[in-house]
C-alpha cells in the first residue's frame, strides 16, 4: 500500500508512513512539504540534522545511532544541544524516525 | 511528544477492571508486508486464492507438529481466571483482548475441522468456519497480543496464549497475509546480520565513537572489539544496544565489566543481533535460520563461550531453544553455561568480589525494576529457582543505594508486559502500546508516589524502547528509563584492582 506526497506539482511515491519509496526522488523541498504537513517549519538547526543524516547515510547505508547524531549535532551547534532532549525539541516525533521521514531516508527498523 | 487522536487511560490509587467496551479495538492492526518482505521470507507475496483450505490443512500440519497446540485448544473449560489478566484487556476493555476470547478465535476453527462435534453440530460447540470478517479478526487481535504469557500463569490448565498466537500468525504467513514490522526485519536479519540493517562498517564506526567517548568521560581505555578472532567471550547484544537510548549506555556498561574482567570479548559483525524476531511469528525454519548465524560467528571466531546481551525474547530463544535449534554447541567451553546472560556474567563477578562498584555515583536516582515477560516467565538465571528474578535486582542492588520494588502482583512471574513485546513495537499500534502499558505504568506510579522512585530498569531492548516512547503520554519523562549494565557501568571503578 503506498501513497504519494505532492512536491511542486509532482506526485511522490511514500509508503504507508509517509517514507519515500524513491531515495533519488529527495530534494530540499520534500523535506519542507513534509514538515509543513506537520505544521513545523524547517529552520537552520533542523538542517543541520538532515544534512548529517543524509551525509551520514550516503556513507554507511544506514541512519546513524543517536548518539553519532547527538555527538555531530554538539560539534556543529554547541554542546548544549549535543543531546537527545534538544533532537526531541526539533523533531517531536522523535529525532530517528520524523528526521530520517524529512531527510528522505528509509524508516530505522528494530528494537527502537 | 506527539499529538494524540485517543484517550489516554488516566492513572488513579489503584488498577481498576475496566468496563467493557466491545470493539473498541476492532480497528487495531499492523501493517500487512509487502510483496517483497514476504518473498524474503519465501512466504506467499499476497492472500493465496484457496487460502481457507490452506489455512486449515497449515493448523493440521501444526497440531500434528506441536502436541502442545492441541492440549491448549481442547482443554479451556471457560473458568474466566484469565479474563482479567491481559495488560491489553485491561488497558482497553475491549472484551476480544480477553486471553480465553483471543484464544477462540482459532479455537473455534480447530473445533470445526478438527473435532467430531464440530463437524456435526458446530453451532452447539462455538465451532466456526474461517471468513473473510473472522480471518481479519485473526489478523487484528493476533497482533494484540504480546505473547507475553502473563495469562498463562493464572490458567489452571496452564494453556499458553502466545503458543496459540504464534500458530495464528504462522497461518497468517502461510496464506500471504504477513505482518510487515517483523517480516521486514527478519529479512534484514538474513541479508546483514541484524534488526536495524546495520552494515559492518557502521558498526564499526558506532563503536570507535563509544570508544572515544567513554575514554573522555573516564580517562580508560575501555575497548569494542569487533570481529577479533579467538577471543574468548562472544558478545550477542540486541542491535538497539547499538543505536537507541537508554540501550547503548547499557552496551557501554558491558564494555566496562569485560575491561574489568579482563576477559578477551568480542562483537560480530556477521552476528550483531540477539533478538530472534521468527519466534514471534512462531516460524521455526526462520528462527533456526537466524540462531545458525550467532552459531556460524562462534565458530569462525573461534571463541570459547557466548554470552547474550539485555534483551528479552533473545534470552528465551537462547535458554530454552538454542541447543534443539542450533546445537549442540561442543565446541564452546563446557566450564561455563551454554548460552550466559550478561547477567549473569557480571552477577558472578560480582559475588567473587572482582567487581568493585561505588553505589554513590548512582545516589541521583531511586530505581525500580522491571521483570520482562520472556525473561521471567520462559527463562532462568544463574543457578538458584528464580535467579531471573534474584539475578537482576542483585546487580542494581550492587549499584545503587536506593532500590524500590513494585507491587507484589506486577512483578517476578506475574510481571505485566511493557505494552509492546512480541514484535508490535511499532508506530501505527501506538494506540495498543499506551493503553497496553497501563498496568505497568499505573505500578510504576504508585512507586513514584510512594517511594519517590526516580528510574525504572529494564533488562530488555524491546521494553526500554517501548517506555521510552510511551510513558510521556502518561506524564512521565522518557529518561526514566534506565539499562541494568548502564547502572553498573555508572558504578563500576575502573582500573583499580588492588
Amino acid at each position: 500500500m503506498t501513497s504519494a506526497v505532492a512536491v511542486k506539482g509532482k506526485e511522490l511515491e511514500v509508503d504507508e508512513e509517509g517514507y519515500l519509496v524513491n531515495l533519488g526522488d529527495w530534494n530540499e523541498d520534500v523535506a519542507n512539504v513534509m514538515a509543513a504537513e506537520d505544521t513545523l517549519t524547517l529552520t537552520e538547526n533542523h538542517w543541520e540534522v538532515i544534512n548529517f543524516l543524509r551525509d551520514y547515510y550516503a556513507e554507511y547505508q544506514v541512519a546513524p545511532a543517536i548518539r553519532v547524531l547527538t555527538k555531530a549535532i554538539g560539534k556543529k551547534l554547541g554542546p548544549e544541544k549535543g543531546n537527545s532532549k534538544y533532537l526531541y525539541e526539533l523533531f517531536p516525533y522523535g529525532p530517528a524516525k520524523q528526521a530520517c521521514r524529512y531527510a528522505g531516508l528509509p524508516k530505522p527498523t528494530g528494537c527502537i | 511528544m506527539a499529538k494524540t487522536d485517543f484517550e489516554v487511560p488516566a492513572l488513579r490509587d489503584y488498577l481498576r477492571t475496566p468496563d467493557l467496551r466491545p470493539g473498541a479495538m476492532a480497528k487495531s492492526a499492523p501493517f500487512k508486508a509487502a510483496p517483497r518482505h514476504q518473498q524474503a521470507l519465501g512466504f506467499p507475496e499476497a492472500l493465496v486464492p484457496d487460502w481457507e483450505r490452506v489455512a486449515v490443512a497449515k493448523l493440521g500440519d501444526l497440531l500434528g507438529k506441536y502436541r502442545s497446540l492441541r492440549v491448549h485448544l481442547d482443554s479451556c473449560v471457560k473458568c474466566g481466571a484469565c479474563t482479567d489478566k491481559c495488560h491489553y484487556f485491561l488497558g482497553t476493555g475491549d472484551p476480544k483482548n480477553m486471553p480465553v476470547a483471543r484464544q477462540d478465535l482459532l479455537r473455534s476453527v480447530y473445533r470445526r475441522h478438527f473435532t467430531l462435534a464440530g463437524k456435526l453440530f458446530p453451532r452447539l460447540v462455538g465451532a466456526r468456519d474461517l471468513d473473510a470478517a473472522l480471518l481479519d479478526e485473526w489478523y487484528g487481535y493476533f497482533h494484540q497480543c504480546s505473547q507475553c504469557r502473563r495469562c498463562s500463569v493464572f490458567c489452571p490448565y496452564g494453556i499458553d496464549t502466545a503458543e496459540i498466537s504464534m500458530a495464528a500468525r504462522e497461518i497468517l504467513d502461510e496464506i500471504g497475509v504477513g505482518q510487515k514490522y517483523c517480516n521486514e526485519i527478519i529479512a534484514k536479519v538474513h541479508a546483514i546480520g541484524n534488526n536495524l540493517g546495520l552494515p559492518g562498517p557502521a558498526l564499526a564506526n558506532t563503536l570507535e565513537g563509544l570508544e572515544e567517548d567513554v575514554k573522555e568521560a573516564t580517562g580508560v581505555d575501555v575497548r569494542f572489539p569487533l570481529d577479533v578472532e579467538g577471543a574468548e567471550v562472544l558478545l550477542i547484544p540486541p542491535s538497539a544496544d547499538f543505536f537507541a537510548e537508554p540501550h547503548i549506555d547499557g552496551l557501554i556498561g558491558y564494555a566496562k565489566v569485560f575491561h574489568q574482567a579482563g576477559v578477551r570479548w568480542t562483537l560480530s559483525s556477521y552476528a550483531s543481533e540477539a533478538a530472534n524476531f521468527a519466534m514471534f511469528i512462531g516460524n521455526y525454519a526462520q528462527m533456526r535460520k537466524v540462531a545458525l548465524r550467532i552459531r556460524q560467528a562462534a565458530i569462525d571466531l573461534k571463541v570459547k563461550r557466548i554470552v547474550v546481551g539485555e534483551c528479552g525474547h533473545a534470552w528465551r530463544v537462547a535458554y530454552g531453544f538454542w541447543n534443539t535449534l542450533a546445537g549442540p554447541f561442543d565446541f564452546l567451553d563446557p566450564r561455563y553455561p551454554v548460552p550466559q546472560h550478561i547477567v549473569e556474567f557480571t552477577y558472578d563477578l560480582i559475588r567473587r568480589g572482582a567487581l568493585k562498584l561505588d553505589k554513590e555515583a548512582n545516589d541521583h536516582m531511586k530505581v525500580t525494576f522491571h521483570d520482562s515477560c520472556n525473561v521471567a516467565r520462559a527463562t532462568r538465571m544463574g543457578d538458584l529457582p528464580g535467579g531471573q528474578f534474584v539475578l537482576p535486582r542483585a546487580l542494581i542492588k550492587a549499584s545503587c543505594n536506593h532500590y524500590f520494588d513494585m507491587a507484589p502482583d506486577t512483578i517476578g512471574e506475574k510481571t505485566f508486559c511493557c505494552g509492546g513485546g512480541g514484535g508490535l513495537l511499532t508506530d501505527e499500534l501506538i494506540e495498543l502500546r499506551v493503553k497496553g502499558a497501563l498496568p505497568r505504568v499505573q505500578a510504576l506510579h504508585e512507586v513514584r508516589q510512594e517511594h519517590g522512585v526516580t528510574h525504572m530498569a529494564a533488562i530488555c531492548a524491546i521494553c526500554k524502547s517501548q517506555f521510552t516512547k510511551v510513558l510521556p503520554y502518561y506524564g512521565i519523562p522518557m529518561d526514566s528509563v534506565v539499562s541494568v549494565h548502564q547502572l553498573v557501568g555508572n558504578a563500576i571503578r575502573l582500573g583499580t584492582s588492588s
